[in-house]
């Protein structure tokens, strides 16, 4: 069957694709996007976590039929996506702060001291895939691609969470290298920067 | 064309020095969060071809016969492959024993074993035409255990076995017995005022790594074939895949792709030889990415162990003997249980002083799964036990756990059982000193002036307590663990350092064929080029087979073996830059020839701080390369007999203190927090090492209270092959981890560092059971634990 749907806001289309196939497979394997992971596909996971219609989804359990028409986000757009919702929020309609949350002051104990340059320096980032940089919450980075999306929708919906939520909201995500710590630092520092407008 | 996906180099430059000590960021970093970092499941090429494995539906059985001709006429289908099929007479592979058939021959030994392999234009076509191949079993008996495999008329797991372990072991189906007898223990045990026994069971984990076993085999013209895909070694699966191909080394081209995380689960040739197999075959590039239930049938596993435990101690706290007999099961190939029966024997002590020891380690071959190598290899059903036992030996003597480890902790120039002085810093009760130091969490932590957060309670969001029932409990632990491979094992590395001029700047290109599996050598690989070579850009280059071996990401060696290759290398290029130097510039001033000359900040430099010139004056028209192996300090076996040995290269040490809650109505745990104090002798990149505990502790967590492959005893099948039924720690499972890190310098090691990635894995386990001991009062002597055990339902 043929398929058409929006990825990072460019319509894509894709042929002789199976009807068992997973929107993660016609990601990866059809559309050049293997950003997001297949560590599981059995929806345990949450590598493969891409946005459809906005609601972020276990890809690999999504029938690349249902994607039909839908808007999809990877971790591969997700930099312009947040940069274009930062232009809407400029507006004010985003929420403001309050509350519960880490002030910048405190999260910036989980900014590296380093100031690397990196290959493809110049790229421009989403605040929250900076901070998984600048905390260290990537080790081996199979996870990180689900992690960033699920993280951002989050701060999406709550800038300023608590411990307990940004917890609740990544339970859906698998890692095995980091111990979670440094992705929930990561998480602090990218709510405490986006807070306070850094 | 080529692959897509296949590795490039990475240059990073840095605003700072960038050297070591520095949290310098990964190199790989904005890759990784973008999406474009190829990991081996990402590679893709045109024309290519899906492969897939038929395994075995049972444990143990003689093959039949096997049909393949309906799956080889189904449309889309390229190849199948049994081991008819294999093009040499090289048809077994092995790390240590090559014991382990490419395809079965006749008999399968375990459930999940590779019987025949299929190549299809599509995933899905490939799985279709594996499950058409009609494969009749004619069923054995299993073995499971100790009992069935010593049993006067057990079947052999291997007949005819030629390995040099075969002349020293007490039955066939026992694949290594090592012993380690020092003093008198009967002698000794006369002198206890008391005397605790102790039996203990240790579950089979999982590497559960994220990143499925996949690759890409590409055919090339001269016959031979690339490889691009996730090891930890790649010149030892080189060694094993060749000859299995019928081909020269030079022939196989292997080079790392991403790999997503590996924990010793990739140490094991997987999906290597079936890939290469195909494609040479077809003559086309093949693509294999196992699923999440095929990935718990395609590595071994972390053995599962019954550890036997006497300890005896006098009245004022001093531990008078240990008689051990750890029994551990290797499943049906030997993979890495040699060396895990070293580790477990020779480390079974604990970090303890004891005088009089009499330990006995075997790995069983069963007919379970294969285990082999996983994070603490060894050490950690050791430390499991062993710390239960202090637990139990203290209260035993009305003291408290953490001062009669105190009083017993080893210390820099402790004999160890195997007679090996521990030569550098082994602050052991500095380290349970600190943990314990530690602030504690606040109690009753899910209430607030809202009322109870139940997801700060045991149970979490199933609502299933306010805080009713639920009890604290705190536990201690520490652990030791050996670094590098041990017992006279050749463990070096392969450094190449080039330094040169590029667009006005001197880089350096460090190339090794270290795996990055996501421990962050390669950020420490730049650090270092920064700190010998005076440079701010370095260029790692993608890891492969054109460079000498590294060898394994494994045993927490590779900053200290890997990264002293690096060092060293880079000593060399600043030997021949500063001879250039001389050779152009020496006669302008005489601190050329007559001071310690470095480089720094792109300048060399005499020691005095005074500079003499620009590394890109030196180097103009100049690129200085150097390829150079290094090794430390050599190791010796251990006696077969007496275990006698300076067997191990380091010694690595970390302490947890395990703060837990139980529901002891509903038998749920809850770790409130999890702190580590380990001495790392130097951090090269202190955000890193904290990573790497974090990362080992969580693992030790999961042990503790989760992660267990259950094998049904009757049938040896593995029954809970996915994510859904092997439970990993999740965000909500996981406390704060507070880390106090000690830094020890080492004299034997580049720059005093110590390897760490496991040292946590070990004490983390122990120190939350006995936390939940301690909350519950009961004696649990299995890992994990779980809700029927705290509540008398098991």
């Amino acid at each position: 069957m043929r398929v058409n749907f929006t990825v990072n806001g460019r319509p894509q289309e894709a042929d002789d694709v199976w009807e068992g196939e997973s929107l993660l497979y016609v990601l990866r394997e059809r559309m050049g996007l293997p950003g997001s992971k297949n560590a599981c596909e059995q929806g345990e996971c949450g590598s493969c976590t891409v946005r459809l219609d906005g609601v972020p989804v276990c890809s690999c359990l999504v029938a690349a039929g249902q994607a039909q028409g839908r808007e999809v986000v990877t971790v591969e757009g997700l930099a312009e996506f947040a940069k274009d919702r930062a232009e809407g929020c400029a507006t004010g309609a985003c929420g403001s702060a309050a509350g519960k949350g880490t002030t910048l002051d405190q999260a910036k104990r989980w900014q590296a001291g380093g100031t690397d340059s990196q290959t493809g320096e110049g790229t421009e980032l989403a605040p929250i895939q900076q901070a998984f940089i600048d905390a260290g919450a990537v080790q081996c980075g199979f996870c990180t691609p689900g992690l960033l999306v699920a993280a951002d929708e989050m701060l999406e919906r709550n800038p300023n969470p608590s411990d307990a939520d940004i917890r609740e909201a990544l339970s859906g995500n698998l890692c095995r290298c980091t111990g979670y710590e440094k992705i929930m630092d990561a998480v602090r520092l990218a709510a405490a920067r986006q807070s306070e407008g850094v | 064309m080529a692959a897509t996906g296949a590795p490039t180099k990475i240059t990073q430059g840095s605003q700072t020095k960038g050297g070591i000590g520095e949290s310098t960021l990964r190199p790989d970093g904005t890759l990784k969060v973008t999406g474009e970092f190829a990991y081996s499941s990402d590679m893709w090429h045109e024309d290519m071809l899906w492969g897939q494995i038929l395994r075995s539906t049972v444990a143990h059985a003689e093959i039949v016969s096997i049909d393949t001709g309906e799956a080889l006429a189904m449309a889309g289908v390229y190849a199948v492959m049994t081991y008819e099929d294999l093009p040499t007479e090289v048809r077994n592979y092995g790390l240590e024993i090559q014991d382990t058939p490419v395809l079965a021959h006749g008999k399968v030994r375990h459930h999940g074993e590779p019987v025949a392999i299929v190549a299809a234009d599509h995933p899905e076509t490939a799985r279709r035409a594996a499950a058409k191949i009609k494969v009749e079993y004619r069923e054995l008996p299993v073995i499971t255990d100790e009992a069935s495999a010593t049993a006067p008329d057990a079947i052999l797991v291997h007949e005819g076995r030629d390995d040099h372990h075969i002349g020293h072991v007490p039955h066939p189906n026992i694949v290594h017995r090592q012993p380690i007898v020092r003093g008198d223990a009967d002698a000794a045990a006369a002198r206890a005022d008391v005397i605790v026994k102790g039996e203990y069971y240790f579950g089979m984990q999982d590497q559960a790594f994220l990143g499925p076993e996949s690759g890409l085999a590409v055919p090339s013209e001269d016959g031979g074939v690339e490889l691009y895909v996730a090891t930890q070694w790649l010149h030892s699966d080189l060694k094993q895949i060749a000859p299995v191909l019928g081909l020269p080394e030079d022939k196989v081209r292997m080079t790392l792709s991403g790999v997503g995380g590996a924990f010793g689960g990739r140490e094991d040739l997987s999906m290597q030889i079936h890939a290469c197999l195909l494609a040479m075959r077809t003559g086309k590039p093949v693509k294999i990415v196992y699923n999440r239930f095929e990935s718990f049938f395609g590595h071994v596993h972390r053995h599962p162990a019954r550890l036997f435990y006497e300890h005896g101690a006098t009245k004022d706290g001093k531990l008078t003997h240990l008689k051990c007999r750890i029994v551990l099961d290797g499943g049906a190939y030997a993979s890495a249980s040699p060396a895990v029966v070293g580790n477990a024997s020779s480390l079974a002590v604990g970090p303890y002083v004891i005088d009089d020891v009499d330990i006995e380690a075997i790995a069983l071959y069963s007919n379970n799964p294969p285990c082999g190598a996983m994070r603490g290899f060894g050490a950690v059903q050791a430390c499991f036990a062993y710390e239960a036992q202090m637990d139990k030996v203290a209260k035993e003597l009305g003291m408290d756990p953490v001062e009669f480890r105190r009083i017993n902790a080893m210390e820099q120039g402790t004999i160890m059982p195997t007679g090996q002085p521990v030569d550098s810093p082994a602050p052991v009760a500095e380290l349970l000193r600190r943990v314990k130091a530690m602030p504690m969490p606040p109690e009753r932590q899910w209430e607030s002036s809202e009322g109870s957060d139940v997801r700060q309670l045991p149970g979490g969001l199933s609502n299933t307590t306010h805080g009713e029932g639920v009890v604290r409990g705190i536990g201690y632990a520490v652990g030791i663990k050996n670094v590098g491979f041990s017992e006279g094992f050749d463990d070096y590395s392969t450094a190449k350092v080039r330094m040169e001029v590029i667009g006005g700047e001197p880089v350096a290109t460090v190339h090794t064929a270290m795996a990055e599996v996501g421990q962050g050598g390669v950020t420490v690989h730049a650090q270092i080029a920064r700190t010998e070579l005076g440079v701010t850009q370095v260029t790692i280059a993608p890891a492969d087979t054109q460079v000498g071996s590294a060898g394994s990401t494994s045993a927490s060696r590779q900053t200290y073996v890997t990264g002293g290759a690096v060092k060293n290398a880079c000593e060399l290029v600043r030997e021949k830059v500063l001879e250039i130097g001389r050779r152009k510039f020496g006669s302008y001033h005489p601190a050329w020839a007559t001071a310690e000359l470095l480089l720094e900040g792109g300048k060399v430099v005499t020691d005095g701080g005074e500079v003499l010139g620009d590394l890109v004056d030196v180097l103009e028209g100049e690129a200085v390369e150097v390829e150079e192996e290094w090794r430390h300090r050599p190791t010796e076996p251990f006696d077969l007999r007496t275990g006698q040995g300076n067997g191990h290269v380091q010694y690595s040490f970390a302490a947890h203190r395990a703060v837990v809650e139980v529901d002891t109505e509903l038998g749920l745990v809850k770790v409130v927090e999890l702190a580590c104090a380990q001495d790392v002798g130097k951090a090269l990149n202190p955000l890193s090492v904290i990573g790497q505990i974090q990362g080992g502790t969580t693992q030790g967590l999961g042990i503790a209270i989760m992660e267990e492959i259950v094998v049904d005893p009757k049938t040896a099948k593995v029954r809970n092959p996915s994510f859904t039924d092997y439970l990993l720690p999740t965000i909500l499972d996981t406390p704060t981890i507070p880390v106090d890190v000690l830094e020890l310098a080492d004299d034997h090691a580049p720059y005093g560092l110590r390897g760490i990635g496991e040292a946590p894995t070990l004490s983390s386990t122990p120190a939350v059971l006995a936390a939940i001991r301690n909350a519950t009062g009961l004696a649990l002597d299995r890992t994990p634990v779980r809700p029927e055990h705290l509540t008398g339902t098991a």
